[in-house]
């Protein structure tokens, strides 16, 4: 290679006084077409769009064939955004685990954090221990995070469209959401919240108020959208048969989420193989059956009016459950001490640290064991699905029987979906690439994890 | 310390001790008793994860075997039976765990097992989750483990199938002529572990970049330590920290 590097193929050289000097021609595609043989090919051209196209959904990168307009081949490169995050949950105790996964997906991280505590909880054992209030906090936040990942799914996909207010009320009500999140986690995203065992913190005073606020607020805002878009000649013409796959194609890709309920089968886990005691709310699961990405987006609009539903029945059930424990009573994977609101935010509890630094010795040394140890899990291997925004979003979780995962596998609906991208594209036109891929939602974060 | 030193007592002593205090007794004692063959794939030492000269703890003769969830006997109740009759004659074993039902299968069998699965009417298992790669450096001669999640949307049914190959012949068929969906899944575990799914239409990496060395989800992929401004001094990889085992 290094005798070549003088005379570089695309661009001529020369050496100045500050450096060598490469020199882009351009305007020699008629010498490249006519390099290709003619014909067909000539018209042929490969374009790679990403990977940092504002019209991508992070870092996705598209290889496009087209002839013309027309989309003939369609390929994605994926791994921009990989990280390792399995890799090094491999090096962590079963607790941290919970905050390394909770980045993989960001529109979505508690079920990134709900499908692993789940596998964590069946490997140890413990799934029927686990308190009546963590479950429904768990089903609370799930349900405010899938309102807020769909409503950056509709603002994204109609920002690309065109269509910019959508984009700009999409992302001013999930920003009400994200402020609930801070309200009740202390964070807008990377929570690390749900943890085996039941949840971190318990409900701050007044939030049960402030979610029923938001539920009341969203019924009111909700028809804008539907007011907005739902008959919108434009926004159809855009959306109708366009990324069309159907059930058989769904099945063979493996795609579930809205892209499986757009071809009218019903098929949700929350109702199918529930867990987080989902069996006991009262929901439907949405459908359509156009089988393109109007209809994705309409069952969007749908899932956040159930959402706002489940939100209704967990706030109920949270009034009645004030002051139950939020974490299993089983000292030996709890941890002993919640934080607690001090002057200056939130802190160590001085109520425990007076405990263990004055009154037991033993309580010290269990602290720091737990803490710093961790508890063990029993040899054996698990795989707990829960039904995020995009679908079927599963933690395969194997334990050696140590004190932290021997592995840890997250089956992400985007990385999955995203196959798909190649059937619903190629034949369309090269606009409509850009609105398949809306319509799948993939999150770069947990495709690439 | 000498060699006899470190072995500690006599057998007939310490199962003496073990039936004074059953708490003490080793795991899986109940399975050695009664003649079940337990296969271990890996062994822990000590108890503190620390390992050479610098274990002080007085644990550092303590040997732990990781036994994996052992073999199911018949009947294994409900529709898990439904499945094993189908697929009898083509499965290794079946390991019931948590009410989660695997099917280890051997690799010349993979594809016929999923071609089954999928087309039976009594199966219908038309939905492939992925396939998730484990490295179990310990179990000799089957050290790759790939495990595939199958989900019945007829049935409501959900499975795992688990096949292995050795480190030396890292062969698995694909299933990507049955399940599509099996692409990119089949990349990755190619890419992290090096499993070769032969049969994959395009087996190339995914994940890490085109020009990576090695596989880095696998146990003895080397990883790197940290270099810190004092002296020449470096962090240690996380592998060979101090640290909990």
């Amino acid at each position: 290679m290094t005798t070549e590097t003088d005379q570089d193929f695309y661009a001529g050289t020369s050496e100045t006084g500050e450096g060598r000097v490469f020199t882009v021609t351009g305007q020699d595609w008629d010498e490249i077409a006519s390099g290709l043989g003619g014909g067909d090919a000539a018209e042929r051209v490969v374009v790679n769009m990403g990977p940092q196209h504002p019209s991508t959904h992070g870092v996705l990168r598209l290889i496009l064939e087209l002839e013309g307009e027309t989309v003939t081949e369609a390929r994605c490169g994926i791994g921009y955004l990989h990280t390792g995050i399995e890799k090094n949950m491999e090096y962590r105790t079963w607790v941290q685990g919970v905050t390394f996964c909770t980045r993989m997906d960001y529109l979505s991280p508690f079920f990134n954090e709900a499908s692993y505590s789940l596998g964590v909880e069946r490997l140890l054992d413990i799934e029927d221990d686990i308190p009546e209030k963590a479950q429904v906090m768990r089903v609370l936040l799930m349900e405010l995070n899938r309102i807020s990942s769909h409503l950056v799914c509709l603002a994204t996909g109609g920002m690309e469209i065109g269509a910019l207010t959508v984009m700009t009320i999409g992302f001013r009500e999930r920003e009400l959401v994200l402020d609930l999140f801070e309200l009740i986690t202390g964070l807008r995203m990377n929570h690390a919240f749900i943890r085996p065992g039941g949840v971190a913190q318990d409900l701050p005073p007044g939030a049960l108020d402030d979610i029923r606020s938001f539920v009341a607020l969203m019924k009111k805002r909700l028809p804008e959208y539907a007011a907005l878009c739902n008959a919108n000649p434009i926004f159809k013409a855009r959306l109708e048969n366009v990324g069309h796959l159907d059930l058989e194609g769904c099945m063979a890709l493996g795609l579930t989420g809205p892209v499986l309920r757009s071809t009218g089968y019903g098929w949700d886990l929350r109702k199918t193989q529930p867990y987080c005691g989902y069996e006991t709310y009262d929901f439907d699961v949405q459908t359509w059956d156009t089988a393109d990405s109007y209809g994705r987006f309409r069952i969007r609009l749908n899932e956040m009016w159930e959402s706002l539903r489940i939100i209704e029945q967990a706030a109920d059930r949270l009034a009645r459950l004030e002051g139950a424990p939020i974490m299993i009573a089983d000292k030996k994977i709890a941890w002993p001490s919640q934080l607690a609101i001090g002057s200056d935010g939130l802190g160590n509890s001085l109520d425990h640290i007076r405990h263990i630094m004055g009154e037991s010795m033993e309580a010290l040394i269990h602290h720091f064991k737990l803490v710093t140890e961790g508890f063990r899990v029993p040899a054996g291997q698990a795989y707990v699905p829960v039904e995020s925004p995009r679908g079927e979003l599963g933690a395969h979780v194997v334990s050696d029987g140590g004190t932290k995962p021997f592995r840890a596998h997250f089956r992400d609906p985007s990385f999955n979906n995203l196959q798909a991208m190649g059937v619903m594209s190629e034949g369309g036109m090269i606009a409509d690439v850009i609105v398949a891929i809306a319509s799948i939602d993939p999150v770069m974060g947990g495709v690439d994890r | 310390m000498t060699d006899e030193k470190k072995a500690g007592p006599d057998k007939a002593v310490e199962q003496a001790a073990v039936d004074q205090s059953p708490e003490n007794a080793p795991e899986h004692l109940e399975e050695v008793r009664a003649g079940i063959e337990v296969h271990a794939v890996d062994e822990r030492r000590g108890m503190f994860g620390v390992t050479g000269p610098g274990d002080t703890s007085g644990y550092d003769g303590l040997v732990a075997r990781v036994v994996l969830p052992g073999a199911a006997q018949r009947p294994y109740g409900g529709w898990f039976d439904t499945v094993a009759d189908r697929i009898d004659g083509l499965i290794e074993q079946v390991v019931i765990h948590r009410g989660e039902i695997t099917f280890h299968v051997h690799r010349d069998r993979l594809v016929q097992v999923a071609k089954l699965l999928r087309d039976d009417p009594s199966l219908r298992f038309e939905f492939l989750s992925g396939v998730s790669g484990v490295h179990y450096p310990g179990d000799k001669g089957r050290e790759l483990h790939a495990v595939y999640h199958f989900t019945s949307y007829t049935w409501n049914r959900r499975i795992r199938v688990e096949t292995s190959a050795p480190d030396g012949d890292p062969h698995v068929p694909s299933l990507v002529p049955l399940y599509p969906a099996a692409d990119w899944h089949e990349r990755e575990t190619w890419d992290m572990f090096g499993i070769v799914f032969d049969g994959h239409p395009a087996l190339t990496r995914i994940l890490m970049p085109d020009d990576w060395p090695g596989h880095p989800q696998r146990k003895d992929y080397p990883l790197g330590g940290i270099p810190v401004e004092y002296k020449g001094a470096s962090i240690q990889p996380p592998d060979q920290r101090r640290s909990y085992s």
